[in-house]
């Protein structure tokens, strides 16, 4: 099954794994950034995590987010191990488990989280 | 070991009708006939980068336009850090005996030579192009998602990061040529608009136009005795997705590095000139650095401690969050300060006993890391 990845059209976070060396990551690239294996393996996350940092954006950087904020970043570490960053509920804090969803934003499924 | 021998600033806000080549020449002048140097004897040339005006070759386009036909010029760019990183860049050079005379200029019309938003979009690319800009991630959101980290580790409140910005002013309202001279209070700070919380619009630094120089020289050429005795960098990730983490950046390693060349301890130091993009940046930096305890650099600000005539002066030109921030130069002028502090030309901003300072400088997200150690030879 093809997995989806929200910044290739999908609904879906994809993340990347080493079989040699266990490393995790989130960045997409054709070897490990830890001990260089070119056989990374990409993994469909599940989309639950933690909050690590949160802000409410207020002065979005274009008319078309002008309408849209204020918005919640958040940094969310994934329970598979990497951190992404998303769109989240206004309520979120630091700590918080979440679940991903997936919104339209500026003409583009991004991740969304909300409570658990 | 390098000289400082001369150092040129411009007034830092609006410079209407004045391109990056009209700033960067104003500022080089300046450096040169502080100096008392003549552009035939400059033989080195290295510069930044210009968000207005975009160019491959920098360096030799300035060089051209100025004047000079160095042995040795080209441009670098490690965002905020690239005026701390020109300044490491120079020592090197002279160390090796590459060139004599190096002119390290910085300037560009970054407030009145674009729109905001186009301002607000360059800047957000230090973001990734795939997986963080297209959230409508900006640069203050970045720093927002670190402070609300950091904050949250260490027990900050926003009045803290607040007494940052106050003291900032309190500096600028001192210098003829900050952008922002008008005392504020930590209230003003907390009532300004939000931006990307806790940030709030008196956290962040101004978009100025302006421009930086200095000369780094293997001999002195003039009465001033300040020399750089040390420098350090540390890079530890790009975007702040990828930072291994929120609350240990590459300041204390860069730092490290630099002091160890001077032969120093951070304990030595008298003078501090540290990056202060947003109020926390400079919370981070102060306290990663060892400047301030983990959770103090408000209250010490608050107490008078980083005041020009305090223990420790800070920024005593007001930084970037109240002289301005035109890109390389913001930081140059941090440069700048400290030379004429040592050179005891800081006027009604003068400290008193200082004579080591650190430079701190970060770029992108705390991702890179440049420090400096300049001292008065006696």
């Amino acid at each position: 099954m093809a997995i989806a990845d929200w910044t290739r059209g999908g609904s879906g976070i994809a993340y990347q794994a080493c079989a040699s060396c266990k490393a995790v990551w989130y960045f997409q690239r054709g070897f490990c950034p830890a001990c260089g294996d070119a056989n990374p393996v990409s993994r469909q996350a599940s989309g639950a995590g933690t909050v690590h940092a949160r802000t409410t954006v207020a002065r979005a950087p274009t008319e078309e987010l002008r309408a849209r904020a204020p918005y919640v970043l958040v940094l969310v570490d994934a329970d598979e191990g990497f951190r992404l960053m998303a769109h989240g509920g206004p309520a979120l804090e630091i700590g918080d488990k979440v679940q991903a969803r997936f919104v339209d934003l500026a003409g583009k499924k991004i991740p969304y989280f909300d409570k658990a | 070991m390098s000289w400082i021998t001369g150092v040129g600033l411009t007034a830092y806000g609006k410079h209407p009708g004045r391109g990056t080549l009209d700033l960067m020449s104003d500022a080089a002048s300046a450096a040169l006939a502080d100096a008392q140097l003549e552009r035939a004897e400059v033989d080195g040339l290295v510069c930044g980068y210009s968000t207005t005006m975009p160019h491959l070759m920098l360096a030799t386009v300035f060089a051209e336009h100025f004047g000079l036909k160095p042995v040795y010029a080209h441009a670098i760019q490690v965002g905020g850090a690239t005026g701390f990183a020109l300044a490491m860049l120079a020592h090197h050079l002279i160390d090796c005996g590459v060139a004599s005379n190096i002119l390290v200029v910085a300037g560009e019309n970054r407030l009145t030579g674009q729109s905001r938003d186009s301002a607000v979009q360059t800047l957000a690319q230090v973001g990734h192009p795939a997986y963080e800009v297209p959230l409508g991630a900006t640069i203050p959101a970045y720093y927002g998602l670190v402070a609300s980290r950091y904050m949250h580790e260490y027990g900050h409140g926003e009045g803290d990061l607040a007494e940052l910005a106050v003291l900032m002013r309190r500096h600028a309202s001192l210098h003829p040529g900050a952008q922002f001279r008008e005392p504020i209070t930590v209230e003003t700070v907390l009532a300004s608009k939000p931006i990307a919380s806790p940030l709030k619009l008196l956290d962040c630094c101004p978009v100025s136009d302006g421009a930086a120089a200095c000369v780094v020289s293997r001999s002195r050429s003039n009465n001033f005795a300040v020399r750089i005795i040390g420098t350090g960098q540390a890079h530890t990730h790009q975007h702040i997705s990828a930072a291994a983490s929120l609350t240990q950046f590459g300041a204390a390693a860069s730092a490290a590095r630099a002091c160890h060349a001077a032969h120093v301890a951070i304990a030595d130091i008298d003078y501090a000139a540290i990056y202060d993009s947003f109020t926390i940046t400079l919370t981070i930096l102060l306290e990663e650095l060892g400047l301030a305890p983990r959770g103090a650099a408000g209250r010490l600000a608050a107490e008078g401690y980083f005041d020009y005539d305090g223990k420790l002066p800070l920024n005593t030109h007001g930084g970037l969050l109240s002289y301005g921030h035109c890109g390389v130069g913001g930081a140059m002028a941090h440069l700048v300060e400290t030379h004429l502090q040592f050179t005891g030309r800081a006027g009604s901003r003068q400290a008193t006993h200082t004579r080591r300072a650190l430079l701190h400088g970060d770029g992108g997200v705390l991702s890179s890391h440049v420090s400096l150690v300049i001292e008065r030879a006696s």
